[in-house]
């Protein structure tokens, strides 16, 4: 029973590939590269309002048509992607910066820190991110920054809850004690043992948030709390073709559709690189 | 027991005094003065002394504070300022959509998720097992608001089956009021009933694998009886967790499947306010969403206690 474990562990760590992690990487790297693409072209200018144009369906003008007012579908269908990735990216960043923080401290601290940590994150995870936006909004004045802040609240004692759960195993491992009994520092061992250790279940936690951060904007700027106009946004887009159901339904498809596909890529991404990365993750952190 | 019971209740307390002394922290304090929000920059000077007067201003943060909470325990809410009117009576209102949307939504969710997840369990690595697989990929990734766009064109506009949005109110009778709830329930519904589907599959796998059940399989048990008697209830119970914590996601995206439909909810209240920067309305109805989901929480805490006696000794 031993040999072969030991085998896997001595071995260099290689990539095992499968089908989520192909598709997901597919669909991610394909809207990471159109917001990179929409920042150098799209077929026509995001913004530039063309009033003799407005409504046109798919292929009457532009490839999926124009708005009410005349913008390109397509052209703001890319420019959306670039301005949800530049809300849902930081957002996750800044969560998961301050709640791995959190998360490794109460692990190395344990007592009534680790206590006072997750009733803490019990406290905020009774707020929808909606709802935290709606505050904040209320606050700051909604726009992206408010949005911002509002998802990487919600992200916080998710990737706190992730860190503590995962370091707290590593903690328990032999040569962290042996560690200790030579008596390095709580903050090394951290930084030296523990963080290469849980870095995987941290990236692939990372990866679902991005998607969950993705589907918040949208929701967000639908309402209006999000990235204001004239910057186009995916949510927004929803919002307006509400407005010209009936006139222009095709308006209502295509941003949902790239919503969609974009959180399912980085979903499909996550999944597949907490198989590829260590099998044996597959059930822990959901 | 007894005794868990009121230390869990004694956290309950806990927490919700600091979810509400979060809430007056950010909203009353830190905008120093929340006259000057709601008012905006325009404002004369003699409008915002009144206003200030009006709300308390003038008085210390704490004594607001524990006034607010005083005012909320015993159901005086305030007076929201662009209604005129008690926020009791506003929050009521909406309370009577919000609430029977949310529960009719976590209903759909459950009717659709424990059937498609203890199928894909039965016939793991199965056509059947595959299908409602991509089905729960696809349905986390749909924005729920998305949903409601694409039902009010499909039954709405297109067969007119149901009304595009609006609410005629629980006088109009239940009949006309729930056909109204049924497509943002739905909405609301399917994304929910993707992540559940997910979870009960892989409870009732983890359950499948059990010794029990190979034991009544190895008594002759026949495969359907020993799924229904002693695999399912035993998969419901991880089941019931993530449908109380799925709550505040059902609140989160209510506000948004509100606003889809025009449906006069708490969520669309708390929305409206916003954009009225009626900010005693805003702090009552971000106390309250967050009271509810706490308390539900709770509540499934408790009967997890009272259910399986196992986490009694390990608590």
């Amino acid at each position: 029973m031993n040999a072969p474990a030991t085998i896997a562990v001595t071995r260099p760590r290689r990539l095992r590939w499968n089908l989520p992690l192909v598709v997901g990487g597919i669909l991610t790297t394909l809207l990471i590269g159109v917001a990179l693409l929409s920042l150098v072209w799209t077929p026509e200018v995001p913004t530039r309002v063309r009033v003799a144009l407005r409504l046109r369906g798919p292929l009457e003008a532009g490839l999926l048509g124009t708005d009410h007012f005349g913008r390109d579908v397509v052209s703001l269908l890319m420019a959306g992607a670039w301005n949800s990735l530049a809300v849902a990216w930081p957002a996750v960043l800044l969560g998961a910066a301050i709640g791995i923080a959190v998360g490794c401290a109460a692990a190395a601290l344990r007592g009534i820190f680790d206590e006072i940590v997750m009733r803490a994150s019990d406290v905020v995870f009774a707020f929808p991110a909606v709802l935290s936006a709606i505050m904040i909004g209320a606050l700051l004045g909604s726009g992206p920054t408010a949005a911002i802040l509002a998802i990487a609240v919600f992200n916080v004692p998710v990737f706190a809850r992730v860190t503590r759960g995962v370091a707290l195993q590593v903690w328990t491992f032999d040569y962290i004690a042996a560690a200790r009994a030579l008596g390095k520092h709580p903050l090394r061992i951290t930084w030296e043992d523990v963080l290469p250790n849980i870095a995987g279940v941290l990236i692939v936690q990372a990866t679902i948030q991005l998607a969950l951060a993705i589907l918040t904007e949208a929701g967000l700027s639908y309402l209006g709390l999000g990235v204001r106009p004239p910057n186009p946004s995916w949510g927004r887009m929803l919002s307006d073709a509400q407005t010209y159901l009936s006139q222009a339904p095709h308006l209502a498809i295509a941003p949902g559709v790239a919503i969609a596909l974009s959180v399912l890529g980085l979903n499909l991404l996550g999944d597949g690189l907490r198989d590829a990365l260590d099998p044996t993750l597959r059930n822990r952190g959901r | 027991m007894l005794r868990l019971i009121a230390s869990r209740t004694a956290s309950l307390l806990v927490t919700l005094l600091a979810v509400s002394a979060a809430i007056f922290l950010i909203l009353e304090v830190l905008p120093g003065d929340p006259a000057a929000i709601m008012l905006g920059t325009a404002a004369r000077e003699d409008t915002l002394a009144a206003l200030r007067l009006e709300l308390g201003l003038d008085r210390p943060a704490p004594e607001r504070y524990l006034a607010w909470i005083g005012g909320m325990l015993r159901g005086d809410f305030g007076i929201s300022l662009t209604y005129r009117m008690p926020v009791s009576t506003l929050i009521a209102e909406r309370l009577a959509v919000t609430i029977p949307l949310s529960l009719l939504a976590i209903l759909i969710s459950t009717l659709i998720a424990i059937p498609l997840g203890v199928l894909a369990a039965a016939r793991r690595d199965g056509a059947a097992d595959r299908a409602v697989l991509v089905f729960s990929q696809v349905g986390v990734a749909v924005p729920n608001f998305w949903i409601g766009i694409l039902f009010i064109l499909l039954f709405a506009t297109g067969l007119g089956w149901f009304p595009a949005g609006g609410f005629p109110g629980w006088q109009a009778g239940f009949g006309p009021a729930l056909k109204a709830l049924v497509l943002p329930a739905f909405a609301l519904a399917l994304p929910q009933a993707a992540v559940l589907t997910r979870v009960t599959r892989s409870a009732t796998l983890d359950v499948i694998g059990a010794d029990f059940v190979r034991t009544a399989r190895a008594k002759g048990v026949p495969a359907g009886q020993t799924l229904r008697r002693h695999v399912v209830p035993n998969a419901l119970i991880p089941v019931a967790t993530i449908l109380g914590l799925q709550l505040s996601f059902v609140f989160g995206g209510a506000i948004l499947v509100e606003n889809v439909f025009n449906l006069p909810g708490l969520g669309r209240l708390a929305f409206q306010a916003l954009a009225q920067r009626d900010l005693v309305v805003i702090k009552d109805v971000v106390l309250l969403f967050a009271a509810i989901v706490i308390a539900v929480n709770f509540l499934v805490d408790i009967a997890y206690l009272v259910l399986d006696p196992r986490l009694r000794s390990r608590a």
